[in-house]
């Protein structure tokens, strides 16, 4: 079984992070400082102002880059038939799913922590705005990958799948910002415990949600 | 290894059309089904469901054994050398020192997207190779192969019936062996 995990977390390591297809890690990455570059310009230089709202725009950024992987999460390795060998060799959904998970994580979340570094200080934000920031970025970014892959699953069959799962994304997203978010507002922490038990919530439930739906994808 | 590969009075269902029905079969190790029939007349769909990816719309299956299923699916990285993409696979079966069921020494550096159409096939038919699975499930296992590469592929279902295996094969092509089971598909469309 270990065998098996490390194999496929391996490969989807090396399909997600390394950019084994289409630009990897570094889309969502770019796309996250690209924001934090283009937002003092659009505000003009205010400091106190971008302090203000600096933290509310990285955490829009964090949302929207989780959405550029979506696409090559699940649909490419339907079309060339990974999961159904896998499925052969009693390898069932869910554990590619829950592995997939994982290294989905891995390629977006650590990297848009370190990102936030650069980005608080083009925003002007001070320490403790960017601590808050990146404990709800610690405990909301497994939840918006779980919806994100749970929703790649979802929409893998589908001709506009790409489109819709960005669409799809954004409301089931909000609680994790609501909270992620309203912690930088009131400068409370504890706002970030209903950031991060909705983000357990929700990867608890994806592995299943993820693999059922492929499997349903077979019989269409 | 003591495979079984049975079906019960199977019925496949797709869209609103039944394809077939009424199909059963018992296959023992060392046999080969070869399973004829038109384009759509559901050759895929039958393997689909003997290798359970596909549930049937009524009928059983009951297999005792690993399944190597070779589909028009590589399921081989296109970005990745040959060798990186089967080496995958080696290691989810825990074969990592099997040989390679002919030469390919010239393609295992080789990105598997630029792989042609027979090539890929004959990779996908290494990995079946390095399965080492009783039961072979081939969909169209001839489809873009040169003469050689059919002969081979003759030999290799011979040398697994021999070795005790059970192997199905759906072709719309006569295949080159003897001595096979043959399943007219057309006998059980309503």
């Amino acid at each position: 079984m270990i065998r098996v995990l490390t194999a496929l977390m391996w490969r989807d390591l090396r399909n997600l992070l390394f950019g084994g297809r289409g630009g990897g890690a570094t889309l969502p990455l770019l796309f996250f400082l690209a924001v934090a570059m283009l937002y003092p310009f659009a505000v003009g230089p205010d400091a106190p102002l971008l302090a203000k709202t600096g933290g509310g725009v990285l955490w829009i950024a964090a949302l929207l880059a989780a959405i550029l992987p979506l696409d090559r999460l699940v649909q490419e390795d339907i079309a060339l038939g990974i999961f159904d060998q896998l499925n052969l060799r009693g390898v069932t959904e869910e554990i590619v799913m829950a592995v997939r998970l994982v290294a989905h994580w891995l390629s977006f979340g650590p990297l848009l922590m370190l990102a936030c570094l650069p980005a608080a200080a083009l925003l002007k934000l001070d320490g403790e705005t960017l601590h808050l920031l990146l404990l709800g970025l610690l405990a909301g970014t497994p939840g918006l990958a779980a919806v994100g892959l749970m929703i790649a699953a979802l929409t893998a069959g589908l001709r506009a799948g790409a489109a819709l799962s960005g669409l799809l994304l954004i409301p089931l997203a909000l609680p994790i910002l609501i909270f992620g978010a309203g912690a930088l507002e009131r400068g409370d922490p504890a706002t970030l415990g209903f950031s991060a038990a909705i983000s357990l919530l929700l990867v608890a439930i994806t592995p299943f949600a993820a693999g059922a739906a492929i499997r349903a994808g077979r019989e269409g | 290894m003591q495979a079984r590969l049975a079906a019960h009075d199977l019925a496949c269902r797709r869209g609103d059309r039944v394809l077939f029905r009424g199909l059963s079969l018992s296959l023992e190790p060392g046999d080969v089904l070869h399973v004829t029939g038109v384009n759509g007349i559901g050759k895929s769909s039958l393997l689909r469901i003997l290798a359970g990816l596909l549930s049937p719309y009524a009928g059983t299956v009951e297999r005792d054994g690993a399944v190597g299923l070779l589909d028009e699916k590589p399921a081989l990285d296109p970005d990745q050398p040959l060798s990186h993409a089967l080496a995958f696979w080696r290691a989810i079966d825990a074969t990592p020192g099997t040989n390679y069921p002919w030469d390919m020494e010239h393609l295992l550096d080789v990105p598997v997207r630029y792989l042609s159409t027979g090539q890929r096939k004959r990779a996908a038919l290494a990995r079946l190779s390095a399965q080492t699975a009783p039961i072979w499930l081939l969909d169209e296992p001839l489809n873009g192969l040169d003469h050689r590469g059919v002969s081979m592929v003759g030999a290799m279902v011979e040398s697994h019936s021999r070795a005790h295996g059970i192997c199905v094969l759906a072709s719309h092509q006569p295949f080159p062996l003897d001595g096979m089971r043959v399943l007219e598909l057309a006998e059980f469309v309503p």
